[in-house]
Formats: C-alpha cells, structure tokens, sequence
C-alpha cells in the first residue's frame, strides 16, 4: 500500500499552480546490493493531473528522476474547491491517486 | 512494458529475441495527433544521448532562446537537483528534460494539454556534472537548448 501524494493548489489571476510530492522509492535499476547483484528497478513511470476530472497535464518519468518524486505544474482555470487528483502507476503496475481543493 | 534484466537475458539468449525485444519496445515518443503515446520505454533505456533522441523521434531539433531551463549553476546534493523548464514558444505541447551524462539521460517527459501553462519543474539524481537539456516540441516542431549543471557529490548511488 502506497503513501499518499502531498499535494497543494493554489489558484490566483485565472491560474492554479499546483505542487506535489509524491512518495516512491525510485529505484533506478542500476544500483547493486552488498552481494553484488542489482537491485531491482521500481518506479513511477506514468503520471496523470487533472481537474475537475478533465486532464490538464500527463508526465512520463524515467529512473532518474529522485526519489519522492516532486512536480510542479500550472494550468489555466481553475477556482476555489474544485478538485485537482494525481495519479501515478509504477512499472509493477502500482498505481494511486490522490486530489485536493483547489485554495 | 519494461523488462528486468533476467527477462531481458532470456528473450535475448532465444535466438530470435534480439528481435522480440525490439519488437516490444515502443515507438514514438513525441505525441502526434490524438494518440496519446504510452511510456517510451526504448527512450527511457538509451543509455546515451544520441539514442535517447533517436528513439524519441527528435534528431533534428533546431537551437531556441526561447527556452529557459531552471537549475542550479552548482548542486550540491546530486540526489536532489531541482530543474524546471519554462518555455515561451506559441503551442507548446511537449517538453523532455534530459541528462546527458546520466547512465539514462532521459529524465522526464510532459504532455501538455491545452489548458497547460508551460513551465514545469521536477528533481532528479544526477550522477555527475552534466548539460541538463530540454527537448520542446512547439507548433509541431522541435527546439532544444541546454544548460550546464555541475554536481559536487553524484546522486546516482553507484
């Protein structure tokens, strides 16, 4: 069971900005444990924003992005309450999402 | 579809599996049309520049000022390196963020809808001083422009 994405959207003159971070290992593949072998590689792979239902951004990230993956992204629109949700699916097919008010 | 290495070394020794595994490897990065493309997994795994941009479909770029690429000059914990890309060209629709020195230079990559305002910033391990670049495509062209990051301490774990 995953742990949530901290997220928050603030919307101001017609623009709501939204910042996230999420939580994930990121796990690139390429390090190797104590015995030598490779550390298998688990991480978010596919991520989806939208608002209000209606999708405002997808992002495809690799290995390299960090650990607890942090995003921010603006988008046109947006007023106080309506809902912004993020959902991400790793390469094992986990998946979540989580969403917010907009402030 | 991404294969672990185990995988990848199985359908390797078969002796069509050069081919199964290019055949399973997806094409086509860069969305065209309304089809949205799924994770570029053959982008992601190019282990060198030059493949990442062939995979993604983006060998002929043309240099942009219009461009801006936010990072650090120097980062001092390369686990964590802040870097965002604001572009100001009319339609921009997609925007990658590459490494180059990276084992995996491509970072991330976004879509962008309509609605987008195009900035976007993310954090990524590098693993040594390295040009972060940025890949933009805008009015269906493609533009690039890159800035140098140097990394004190390497994030990549090795």
């Amino acid at each position: 069971m995953s742990n949530p994405s901290r997220m928050r959207a603030v919307h101001k003159d017609g623009i709501t900005e939204v910042r996230v971070l999420m939580s994930h290992v990121m796990e690139t593949g390429l390090r190797k444990d104590e015995t030598g072998a490779f550390i298998p590689a688990h991480f978010i792979t596919e991520v989806t924003a939208r608002h209000e239902g209606e999708v405002v951004l997808q992002v495809q990230f690799g290995p390299s992005v960090s650990t607890n993956p942090y995003l921010v992204f603006s988008f046109r629109g947006g007023a106080r309450d309506e809902l912004v949700s993020l959902s991400w699916v790793d390469n094992r097919g986990d998946t979540r999402t989580d969403e917010v008010p907009i402030r | 579809m991404i294969l672990t290495d185990p995988q990848r070394r199985t359908v390797l020794k078969s002796g069509s599996g050069a081919l199964l595994l290019g055949m399973l490897l997806a094409a086509g990065l860069l969305p065209g049309g309304e089809a949205q493309a799924g994770w570029n997994s053959a982008a992601f795994a190019a282990e060198e520049l030059n493949a990442v941009l062939q995979a993604m479909g983006a060998e002929e770029v043309s240099a942009s000022d219009e461009l801006a690429i936010l990072a650090p000059e120097i980062a001092e914990n390369g686990a964590e390196v802040p870097i965002g890309v604001t572009s100001k060209l009319a339609d921009t629709e997609y925007i990658a963020i590459l490494v180059e020195n990276n084992p995996r230079p491509l970072g991330a990559a976004f879509i962008l809808t309509p609605q987008s305002v195009p900035t976007v910033q993310t954090r990524f391990k590098m693993g040594q001083t390295s040009f972060v670049r940025t890949v933009v495509k805008a009015g269906g062209r493609l533009y690039t422009a890159r800035r140098e990051v140097i990394v004190t301490r390497g994030g990549c774990g090795f």
